[in-house]
């Protein structure tokens, strides 16, 4: 089974949400859409699901033109950022709901319902009814409710939103778990790149109702096609910088040169991620960038050092706990291997050598 | 939002489509009728033109009538609101106290409008009225029959009695909705009560409010029963509203032509500020969401 | 401004609590330094909003004393305080504008009009509104409603405290870097009392000087983000700080070495006596290396998270973390792993335990 988008867009009141998008999920992946809030995540996945209708393309499922048809027809389980369950009916009587809408046999529901509470640790809840449950278990009886009809594509829309942080970081890692089970199509919704990467599978990261990329998650992560993309994509957000090329050289101002990288002579938009700045000199060939401290900030075992280098505010990611003042001058080291180069349009003129080694 | 469409719903409304035809619109096209011809029985029909239209517009009548049901409109308008947003800023959030308060602010708008009108002509009496009664015992010079002033007060009151409920309970459902935490940064603000007032209660009550407005005004603007009921229109002429006077024009007196004419002109002034009041609402609406 | 002292506080939302699990927060004794950034972190349901709503005076304890400074306030209602709050969904006046929110506080105090003026634009500046000043606050996004209600937080110099009840819930992760800076640099400014209530460790870790972590009920630790992570005192908060968090594996602790199930030794560099009740042994899996010796472990899955590699795995039939660097090579066909010294704690019955003194040097 394929889902299939070509040239999917869609306008309202003269607005474009989605740009025209053509995209290829296959079976038996997990399809995470990364974006910030109102980049079209929700948009996109109303146009699969088919709740709503494009304005202008095709949804191909399985070879299968159903552009026009209804969501009730279509094979769709959908998982929303609220938790949506019958609070009148029992954990057990909410999972079997959407096969009891389709009329299976008892003994199939019982057997379904048991083996899908299992997979997601609900057999004890079976009884209750869902306002008895912790937020991390509701959202769990919504995702079985999801899983259980068997349907080829399941949609999340940011499902673990709001729980906390840590009942969503152990969820984080169940859900691929369910999902290799499950054998269908997963698209799931995140404004949050580290879910992203801790999901896995695919990633398409949109911005302002378009897909600038789609591919697996690391690759999408390491190999940005454009500048957008690694900014959607980098938490805390990707470091940029004006630098110019001039034969033999790549130049940061105030005299910091690279060895030139194998691009046109002119103008570029160096970018860098926070972890690979560091205090210490990590490598012969690193860059000596002189920046005055703004804010430090500790984690526990790193500290992210909030700096200004010229116009540009940068935030380094560094191990151990460091102390520093305000207004303090430092050194950050960066490989040159870490560098993307982006053109004046944005897009990337010279990919960080370290991800094309890896 | 546009949804994938089939055309199967229209099959659904069609029931109610056949009804309204048979209810509203052969009457309302009979209406039409009489406005535009002149009759003496028979289904003969004269055509008249606008002459009833010119008639009407041109009545001394008419105008004592429309001034009577806007001043009555606008004086019930400006007491209920108000009061309905006191009572409903004063009615308890929770508890038992609140769903008694709830239940007792329902019973007015559940009573049949006759027997409103019924009530409160008994209760204004003087001989056996209990309000009626306690004035005169208070040395009050109180008659509803005979003096307009009074006749006017009375159907006021009761108009108010009847009505202000709703407009508390609307706003009661408004102010519900507003979050727990805006009270509490208004406490940490310091912000005055009056202040709580104009810049949280208000700002969330306006929607509901504006539909209160809207209900109450096209109610008022047709009230009928209760006064008929209490006062006749009378004493004299003092409180005969528009709908009051229209229906002795035609039942009464017979004018079948001023009357279509007239209750023509009267649909078009109350859909013309409906019609307001909606576009008001909904461009409203639209600057919020455009926002 | 002023220190905050709580007194053998307790609360209990039942009128007459009969045991310990009738209290939704456990008696507590605290001291809060004046001018400190604190953090309650803990899951929903610890007792942290309990807490949070006591100090702002919307709960009175149930048992207990709050002072701040020497006044004791715990019967004080929330005006008299003098405190600010930000809330966890935007609270913005909406039909005043930008300007008229922030001074709002300001003017109902009846502040002098020229430096109600001064110190709007001051924050107006600082929380980077300054063109939006005479917006009206109804339509802006929620980024910049929540803005204006930290603005609004800021704007009285004299405030005792500023609590912040989850205030980046609604807030884009890249905009939650710019406004935790924001408020870190206000901080620094300002020098006002904060105290930060989140479930979110990081942004507990990244705000606060001093992190109380909160678990049914109680303060299980107060500490420094660092003492927090290297020498967490309970095994919660051994879980709750990290991504992914602590490891923890059963294990008898005979002087300086404890013994895994299956009979493996490893040595804890310190000693530490024999310890009865359920004992076991935490360390982060950031201080787990891949070595050629050590102890065998089983890879169930790595997880590829960009700066660093998790592998999903198992040590003598336990779940296992291990953080890997992005760099790192991956673990060979019967990877083996060694604990960086120093770095092993040890808890009984969920507590840590100190290493004892070395009484025998020789």
């Amino acid at each position: 089974m394929v889902l299939e988008l070509q040239a999917v867009s869609r306008m309202v009141e003269g607005r474009v949400h989605i740009h025209p998008t053509s995209l290829t999920l296959q079976n038996g992946t997990m399809n995470v859409l990364l974006g910030p809030t109102l980049s079209g995540k929700t948009s996109l996945m109303r146009l699969m699901a088919g709740l709503d209708a494009p304005t202008t393309g095709r949804i191909l499922w399985h070879g299968e033109d159903v552009t026009g048809k209804r969501v009730q027809d279509r094979g769709v389980a959908m998982v929303y950022q609220q938790f949506i369950n019958y609070p009148g009916l029992t954990v057990y009587e909410n999972i079997a709901s959407p096969l009891r809408i389709l009329g299976r046999p008892k003994a199939e529901i019982d057997r379904k319902v048991r083996e899908t509470a299992e997979m997601l640790h609900l057999t004890p809840m079976l009884a209750r009814k869902p306002l008895e449950l912790s937020g991390g278990q509701q959202q769990r009886c919504a995702l079985a409710r999801a899983l259980v009809k068997g349907a080829g594509l399941v949609l999340l829309d940011e499902p673990l939103a709001n729980l906390d942080y840590k009942l969503r970081e152990e969820l984080r890692v169940e859900i691929p778990r369910i999902f290799e089970a499950s054998g269908a199509i997963f698209v799931y919704a995140t404004t949050e790149p580290e879910e992203a990467l801790l999901l896995g599978g695919n990633t398409a990261t949109l911005w302002e109702g378009r897909v600038t990329q789609f591919g697996p998650t690391p690759r999408v992560y390491r190999e940005p096609v454009d500048a957008t993309t690694a900014r959607v994509f980098s938490d805390p957000p990707m470091n940029f910088t004006s630098a110019v090329k001039q034969g033999a050289r790549l130049s940061f101002g105030e005299g910091v040169d690279a060895p030139a990288f194998a691009v046109q002579d002119g103008s570029y938009m160096a970018g860098f991620r926070a972890n690979h700045l560091s205090l210490e000199r990590p490598s012969a060939a690193a860059l000596d960038l002189r920046c005055k401290v703004i804010v430090t900030e500790i984690t526990g075992a790193q500290s992210f050092i909030h700096v200004s280098h010229g116009e540009d505010r940068w935030i380094a990611l560094v191990e151990g706990v460091q102390v520093l003042e305000p207004g303090q001058e430092i050194s950050l080291w960066l490989d040159p291997r870490h560098i993307y180069l982006f053109d004046g349009e944005g897009r990337l003129a010279a990919p960080a050598a370290y991800a094309q080694a890896a | 939002m546009q949804k994938i469409q089939n055309n199967k719903a229209w099959f659904l409304v069609l029931p109610v489509l056949a009804l309204v035809a048979f209810s509203a619109v052969i009457p309302l096209m009979t209406v039409v009728n009489y406005a535009f011809n002149d009759t003496f029985g028979n289904n003969e029909f004269f055509w008249a033109g606008l002459e009833w239209f010119d008639e009407m517009i041109h009545s001394s009548r008419l105008h004592g009538a429309l001034g009577r049901q806007i001043l009555f409109s606008a004086i019930v308008l400006a007491i209920e609101v108000p009061l309905g947003i006191f009572v409903a800023l004063n009615m308890p959030k929770k508890g038992f106290w609140s769903s008694l308060v709830l239940v007792v602010m329902a019973l007015p708008l559940l009573i049949p409008f006759n027997v409103v009108g019924t009530i409160w002509q008994i209760f204004g009496r003087v001989d056996i009225g209990l309000l009626g009664h306690t004035l005169e015992a208070l040395g009050l010079d109180y008659n509803y029959v005979n003096d307009p002033i009074d006749a006017w007060a009375t159907v006021i009151v009761m108009d108010v009695w009847h009505w202000t409920s709703l407009v508390a309970l609307l706003c009661y459902a408004g102010l519900q909705s507003i979050p727990q935490a805006y009270y509490q940064a208004a406490r940490i603000d310091q912000a005055s009560r009056w202040a709580v007032f104009r810049y949280i209660e208000l700002p969330k009550m306006k929607g509901v409010l504006l539909i209160a407005v809207l209900l109450r005004f096209m109610d008022s603007f047709m009230i009928y029963t209760e006064p008929f009921v209490l006062t006749g229109g009378g004493p004299g002429n003092a409180t005969t509203f528009l709908s009051i006077d229209l229906v002795k024009m035609a039942v009464g007196q017979f004018d079948l032509g001023p009357a279509a004419a007239f209750s023509l002109m009267y649909f078009l002034v109350i859909l013309l500020v409906s019609w307001v009041f909606y576009t008001v609402m909904t461009s409203m609406d639209k600057a919020e969401a455009a926002q | 401004m002023a220190q905050i002292t709580l007194e053998n506080l307790a609360h209990s939302y039942s009128a007459h609590p009969k045991s310990d699990s009738d209290y939704a927060l456990k008696e507590m004794t605290h001291v809060w330094q004046d001018g400190g950034a604190y953090a309650l972190l803990g899951s929903s349901g610890c007792g942290k909003t309990t807490l949070l709503n006591i100090i702002s005076g919307l709960l009175r304890p149930s048992q207990g004393r709050i002072l701040f400074g020497d006044r004791d306030v715990t019967d004080a209602p929330t005006t008299e305080r003098n405190i600010a709050q930000v809330f966890q969904f935007p609270v913005v006046y909406d039909t005043m504008s930008v300007r008229d929110n922030l001074a709002f506080p300001l003017r109902n105090r009846g502040m002098d009009a020229a430096y109600i003026k001064t110190r709007v634009d001051q924050i107006a500046r600082m929380i980077g509104m300054e063109a939006m000043l005479s917006r009206k606050a109804q339509g802006l996004t929620a980024d910049a409603k929540q803005k204006i209600s930290l603005g609004r937080g800021m704007v009285r110099e004299d405030v005792n405290a500023i609590l912040f009840d989850e205030p980046l819930t609604v807030i884009d992760p890249h905009m939650k870097w710019e406004l935790r800076t924001q408020l870190k640099q206000l901080h620094r400014q300002f020098g006002h009392t904060m105290i930060y209530v989140t479930h979110d460790q990081t942004e507990a870790l990244t705000f606060a000087d001093k992190v109380v972590v909160m678990y049914d009920g109680r303060v299980v630790q107060m500490g420094t983000p660092e003492e927090l992570f290297e020498t967490p005192a309970h095994t919660f908060v051994g879980y709750f700080i990290g991504s992914p968090g602590m490891n923890f594996i059963d294990a008898k602790i005979d002087g300086h070495r404890a013994m895994l199930i299956g009979g493996t030794q490893v040595d804890l560099g310190a000693h530490y006596g024999t310890l009865a009740g359920r004992t076991r042994i935490g360390i982060r899996p950031e201080h787990v290396v891949l070595s050629d010796q050590g102890l065998p472990v089983t890879i169930r899955r790595i997880e590829d998270v960009g700066r660093h590699r998790i592998l999903r795995a198992e040590l003598s039939g336990t779940p296992f973390n291990i953080v890997l660097p992005e760099d790192a090579p991956p673990p060979g066909p019967s990877p083996r792993v060694a604990f960086l010294p120093g770095k092993i704690g040890v808890y009984a019955d969920d507590w840590r335990v100190a290493p004892q003194a070395v009484e025998r040097a020789a």
